[in-house]
């Protein structure tokens, strides 16, 4: 069991974490903005993660904490 | 569940200014890691450059203080000397480093002042609008060189890390890189190195870490990766090359 949480306002939606994420479970939210204007990005699968932190080792904005 | 991965202390609440996908965030966060897991960020200074890094003052959660462009290893020996108990850094671009400040890093490493410096290399002066800098690529195109440099008419890049390992005063210098995450991993243990070296009295160090500035290149934070590994690291290969 592991688990990300996304500090969303912090986002600025660079999509780092996404193209990182080895089990591909990332995305960059829809319709959903931020207040700086960016699509956060969100997690659509939670089950799947391992909790490798490789997608908060390449946040530059610090928003992902990672739980296992 | 436990924590496996959580913001430093060390780094402020303040959200960083860079543009979306800059790796100076990632170098920010490594740094501010690093400063508490030696145990000293609650006494280290730091200086910062001009340039994008420009209000790394307010992302420190340690004494830091501004320095004219070029001038932080000049500051920050005079910090060192008045604190010798206290670990003292500078974070520098390559314009601020390589061109303006090139007197006083050369210096400052000679003397063997026992500070650290984090010089970030993105081949390019991102704040004022991409031109041209000493690390700048043959053929790369910026605002200035729009036809791609030109070796007959700007010389060659300097490649700062191999120049100082030259010297005896440096005691740590490597050059890496924040590409992937096993890089990113790499770039904390090196910078971890540095500072250790500084704490255990040996003289200066310098970790040189290849950045990207996907605004200034023209290209998505992923582009601008991929850039990065294809591109600077042939120029600027990665690896130690000062270690006493
Ligand atoms: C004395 C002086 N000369 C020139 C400038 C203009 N200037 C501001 S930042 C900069 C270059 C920044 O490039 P770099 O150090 O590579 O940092 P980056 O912005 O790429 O992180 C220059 C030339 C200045 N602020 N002060
Ligand atoms: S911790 Fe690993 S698996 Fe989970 S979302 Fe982040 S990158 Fe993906
Ligand atoms: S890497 Fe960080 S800033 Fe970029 S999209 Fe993911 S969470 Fe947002
Ligand atoms: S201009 Fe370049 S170096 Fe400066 S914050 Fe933007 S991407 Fe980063």
């Amino acid at each position: 069991m592991a688990s990300v949480k996304f500090n969303e306002e912090m986002c600025k939606g660079c999509g780092l974490c996404v193209t990182f994420c080895p089990k591909q479970i990332l995305r960059m939210a829809p319709v959903r903005i931020n207040a700086k204007g960016y699509h956060p990005a969100e997690c659509i699968d939670l089950e799947k993660c391992i909790g490798c932190a490789s997608c908060a080792r390449m946040c530059p904005d610090v928003v992902i904490t990672v739980e296992r | 569940m436990a924590v496996v991965f959580q913001k430093t202390s060390m780094l402020t609440d303040a959200p960083f200014h860079y543009c979306p996908g800059c790796t100076h965030g990632i170098i920010h966060r490594l740094v501010a890691e690093v400063l508490d897991e030696l145990g000293v960020g609650e006494t280290a200074i730091g200086v910062a450059p001009v340039g994008c890094a420009v209000f790394a003052y307010n992302y420190f959660n340690c004494d830091m203080m501004e320095a004219a462009h070029g001038r932080a290893p000049a500051c920050a020996t005079g910090a060192k000397r008045v604190h010798p108990d206290k670990v003292v850094f500078t974070y520098q671009g390559d314009g601020d480093l390589a061109s303006i400040g090139a007197a006083e890093i050369v210096h400052a490493a000679a003397r063997g002042e026992k500070i650290t410096t984090i010089f970030v290399n993105n081949a390019i002066y991102g704040m004022t609008g991409g031109q041209m800098a000493p690390t700048s690529l043959p053929g790369q195109i910026t605002t200035t060189s729009p036809y791609g440099r030109n070796t007959e008419v700007c010389g060659f890049p300097v490649n700062m890390s191999e120049m100082l390992s030259q010297l005896n005063g440096p005691a740590y210098i490597e050059r890496v890189s924040v590409h992937d995450v096993k890089n990113v991993v790499r770039a904390k243990q090196a910078i971890k190195k540095a500072f250790q070296a500084q704490i255990d009295g040996k003289g200066f160090s310098m970790v040189e870490v290849l950045s990207t500035c996907p605004t200034n290149w023209g290209m998505t934070p992923q582009e601008a990766l991929k850039w990065l590994e294809e591109n600077m690291i042939p120029q600027f290969p990665l690896g130690v090359y000062k270690e006493v």
